[in-house]
């Protein structure tokens, strides 16, 4: 196996057991196939965009390589590693080059600690000897680098804004160095005019930090902005993966025909 | 048919008075389709509430509402209730809470019917399966016996859609209809309030933040921020000749999906926190070319007429 | 926009020395709801106004508790009245004992029985229910099967049984009172753990590799203790009452010491021989207490309820 991707997943499938609407506890569990026999490679410095609608289950390839649910079946290398199905023990190691961007900007931060807590509780995991004027300062210059103001470090976060909420969320996802950041649908929820200022500090930081994305959306427009390579999922399965620009000029598949079309346009 | 004039909502919170909506007036004629644009904290969604009076206890209204020369504020509730859904209708944002997850889809749309025309049961299910064709349902028998959660996302908004045209109401609101659905599913709704308005004749009140959706389906444009109108005219006329730069921002933050872009162009600053509005022009902390008298908040906010039937806010047209 | 190196030191190091801004938590939220809250304020300060009696009372007791003045012996009804002169501020009882001093004893051990009781429900409760709710599958199993059979056992029969076997002490209460109250904590804190871990911000703990226990302690139970905290000043009357009951049946603390419930069943016999300071006293803090206690419970709730979430 070369040493050349970042990370490398092989036919990865996961599946649940779902309730059935019958309300008898011994009637066989239906088994829902979230995704199946996902394959892609990722170069380092680069960025894959995940698109999909709702239920494709872009959500749980990303909760998969970060090893939160476990895998049914496939294999997902990270630097020629096997990191499939880690115990907890084993992953820690590689938690420190993986980190996770969520959805909801206030639902991914504990409501009861406070800004300099939250970003720096990754620190406090990894290098508990760390003294407290050390953290206290690399959180400071964290929060400038992501566009806040470190005087508000005491803050809780239904004291700000969405935006600045995801802000939070990006400094505590950069805080340990990571080689690789998952962002799952960072700016879905947040209002038009926010979006433009954490995707381009989210562009700004993968430049300056040299870092890797799985970008994970469902706005097509964002997601060719953001992407060099582009992976179209419908239904746990991939459609359609290529270079963004092959795949928006000339898409091959349906379905990424389907929503390339559906993408409504200003009529100017 | 719908006018609305010097509206202020004001909402009393133990963290001060929060005020949603100011000094809003404007008018919406028979068969116009009218989109309101605008972020979180723009007041869209409250005005829109005061309309059919669904506000909180906490609120304070000001002002009027004229609906076919009578003051809708002053409606008492059982008069209001004659106009709810039967002249007035609303499709509330999300559809997985907006229906009740313990009736069948029979029972709730005929609680409509039985409520305001009187029909029997047996009358009103057939209305019911009439509406749901007309949303473009497939098998609109079996989905009348369906609970909600066994329907998806875009089901569930169509069957939102029937309920709020089955009394063929002259006004149906929609409060940001698609932002919970997928992409393709919100072409299709979307062409659906096209078919609709036309056929039965109604008016549409579109609230959305995504530009892109407004411009095949509304005729005249208002955009909202801090509680008041910054720019309203035809829609032709604002997308293609904007004049208040929160317009402009919102059109540009819009990606085309045919360029390529180094950046993203954004609107600098945050929305704003509707308990501490700034003095002045409510957009200034945020425009990209605030005039020296606009900055110190010495300047007041109100619409003017630029040219024809395209009205814009006096403060930001001087300061570009 | 890309800042360059130079520029965010220089930048960080003037911003560091800005005072940070002070953050308005959650709790400092409630607290002020909490505040505004008439009934709650004033229940608090009826509950802490007891509590000082307790403490200062002494000071101003003329006779001890144990001490029998036989000079109202034979005549109670006319000679144990309450009165300044006497010393004896409240009565006294049956005995010739003084009440005053009998009630401050019984206020200190009926509210220590109840608040510590609580106490031990709260955190035996917490614990237990946050590791089962957290761990899930068969661990959650086997832990609430475990609460189910302790709950289904007929508790004041047991507890009854074991005051009788092994004789009446405080510590036996305590040991009875605890082995059963810990159970409903468990429940409703398992409940709300289930929920809580769905939520984001533990996922993205787990993503930054928190330890399992930590994420307990740091991530869930400080969003649990609104639900908690209410929940626990509504098990300090439960328990007083628990208490109060078996003493009223004669099978709690043993004489020379006394609770609520024991004065009152004293109080409650003597009735109708005209003494009835010796029921309405100590029946009096009784009622002040347990009102204080519900209102204060209600306060609790409407703080911390709905905008925390």
């Amino acid at each position: 196996m070369s040493n050349k991707y970042l990370l490398s997943v092989k036919k990865l499938s996961v599946e649940y057991k779902s309730n059935n609407s019958f309300i008898f506890p011994w009637e066989k569990k239906r088994i829902v196939k979230a995704v199946s026999n996902i394959s892609f490679n990722l170069n380092e410095g680069k960025t894959l965009g995940i698109v999909g609608e709702t239920g494709c289950g872009k959500s749980t390839i990303a909760k998969a390589i970060v090893n939160i649910i476990k895998i049914k079946s496939g294999n997902i290398y990270w630097r020629d590693k096997n990191i499939t199905n880690l115990s907890e023990k084993l992953m820690k190691e590689h938690r420190k080059e993986i980190q996770m961007i969520f959805q909801d900007p206030l639902a991914s931060l504990n409501p009861r600690m406070n800004v300099g807590e939250i970003i720096s509780e990754p620190l406090i995991t990894h290098f508990p000897d760390m003294t407290r004027e050390k953290i206290q300062h690399k959180v400071k210059e964290l929060m400038i680098n992501v566009g806040l103001l470190p005087n508000q470090i005491n803050r809780y976060p239904h004291e700000f804004s969405g935006g600045q909420c995801q802000r939070i969320g990006i400094a505590r996802a950069l805080i340990l160095n990571p080689k690789l950041i998952i962002c799952d649908e960072p700016v879905s929820a947040l209002d038009v005019s926010i979006q433009g200022q954490v995707i381009n500090l989210l562009k700004s930081l993968q430049k300056k930090y040299k870092l890797t994305y799985i970008f994970i959306t469902h706005d097509l427009s964002i997601a060719k902005h953001m992407s060099d390579n582009i992976m179209v999922l419908y239904f746990g399965k991939i459609v359609e993966m290529g270079e963004k620009n092959k795949i928006f000029n000339q898409p091959q598949h349906q379905y990424t025909k389907k929503l390339i079309s559906s993408i409504p346009k200003l009529k100017i | 048919m719908l006018e609305i004039n010097n509206l202020n909502i004001n909402f009393d919170t133990p963290e001060g008075v929060v005020k949603a909506v100011n000094d809003v007036s404007f008018k919406l004629d028979k068969n116009q389709n009218l989109a309101i644009v605008g972020e979180s904290g723009s007041g869209k969604t409250q005005l829109v509430y005061s309309i059919l009076g669904l506000l909180d206890k906490n609120a304070n209204v000001n002002g009027e509402i004229i609906y076919n020369n009578i003051n809708l504020l002053n409606l008492k509730e059982y008069e209001l209730n004659k106009i709810r859904s039967k002249r007035i209708s609303i499709i509330f944002q999300d559809p997985m809470t907006s229906l009740n997850p313990y009736m069948r889809i029979k029972n709730q749309m005929n609680e409509i019917l039985i409520h305001h025309l009187g029909s029997t049961n047996v009358e009103a299910t057939k209305e019911s399966l009439h509406m749901l064709d007309a949303v473009k349902i497939n098998d609109a028998k079996n989905i009348l016996n369906c609970y909600p959660h066994e329907l998806s996302g875009g089901m569930r908004q169509r069957v939102m859609i029937a309920m709020s045209i089955i009394c063929k109401p002259e006004i149906i609101i929609a409060d940001e209809p698609t932002t919970s659905l997928d992409v393709t599913v919100q072409s299709q709704i979307i062409d659906l309030f096209n078919e609709i308005t036309k056929e039965f004749n109604s008016s549409l009140i579109l609230i959305t933040h995504n530009m892109g959706i407004i411009s095949t389906s509304c005729d005249s444009i208002m955009v909202m921020y801090g509680g008041k109108i910054m720019e309203l005219g035809d829609i032709n006329e604002v997308l293609n000749n904007p004049l208040h730069p929160y317009t402009k921002g919102l059109l540009e933050t819009v990606p085309n999906i045919e360029e390529n872009y180094e950046e993203l162009k954004t609107i600098k600053g945050d929305p704003l926190n509707m308990i501490n509005i700034p003095s002045g022009c409510v957009f200034r902390t945020r425009c990209p070319n605030p005039s020296h008298n606009c900055k110190e908040g010495n300047t007041v906010n109100k619409l003017i007429e630029k040219t024809p039937n395209h009205w814009v806010d006096q403060c930001c047209v001087n300061c570009i | 926009m890309i800042i360059l190196n130079k520029k965010i030191k220089t930048l960080s190091e003037n911003l560091s020395n800005i005072d940070p801004v002070k953050g308005r938590s959650l709790w400092h939220d409630a607290r002020i709801r909490f505040f505004k809250n008439k009934a709650a304020l004033t229940s608090l300060f009826l509950l802490i106004c007891v509590l000082l009696f307790t403490f200062i009372g002494p000071i101003f007791a003329q006779w001890s508790n144990e001490e029998i003045d036989w000079s109202v012996l034979g005549d109670i009804s006319t000679l144990g009245y309450p009165s300044i002169e006497s010393g004896h501020y409240f009565g006294t009882d049956e005995l010739g004992r003084d009440l005053y001093s009998r009630v401050i004893q019984g206020t200190k051990i009926s509210l220590m029985v109840g608040i510590v009781g609580a106490l031990i429900a709260v955190t035996v409760g917490t614990i237990y229910g946050s590791i089962a709710g957290y761990f899930g599958g068969r661990i959650d199993s086997v832990m609430m099967r475990i609460v189910d059979i302790l709950m289904s056992i007929p508790y004041m029969f047991v507890l009854i049984l074991l005051l009788v076997i092994f004789g009446r002490s405080i510590l036996m209460l305590f040991v009875g009172i605890g082995l059963v109250s810990w159970l409903d904590m468990a429940r409703i804190v398992r409940g709300q753990t289930l929920s809580i871990k769905k939520k984001e911000y533990v996922e993205a703990a787990i993503t930054i590799g928190v330890n399992h226990f930590v994420i307990i302690r740091r991530h869930i139970i400080p969003n649990l203790l609104g639900v908690v905290a209410v929940y626990a000043t509504l098990l300090v009357p439960g328990m007083i009452l628990t208490e109060s009951f078996i003493s009223f049946l004669g099978l709690g603390v043993q004489e020379p010491n006394t609770s609520w419930g024991a004065l009152i069943s004293e109080g409650a016999g003597t009735m109708r021989y005209g003494t009835l300071w010796q029921l309405l006293f100590p029946l009096f803090f009784f009622v002040i207490s347990l009102f204080s206690l519900f209102f204060i419970g209600d306060g609790l709730r409407d703080a911390l309820d709905p905008k925390d979430r």
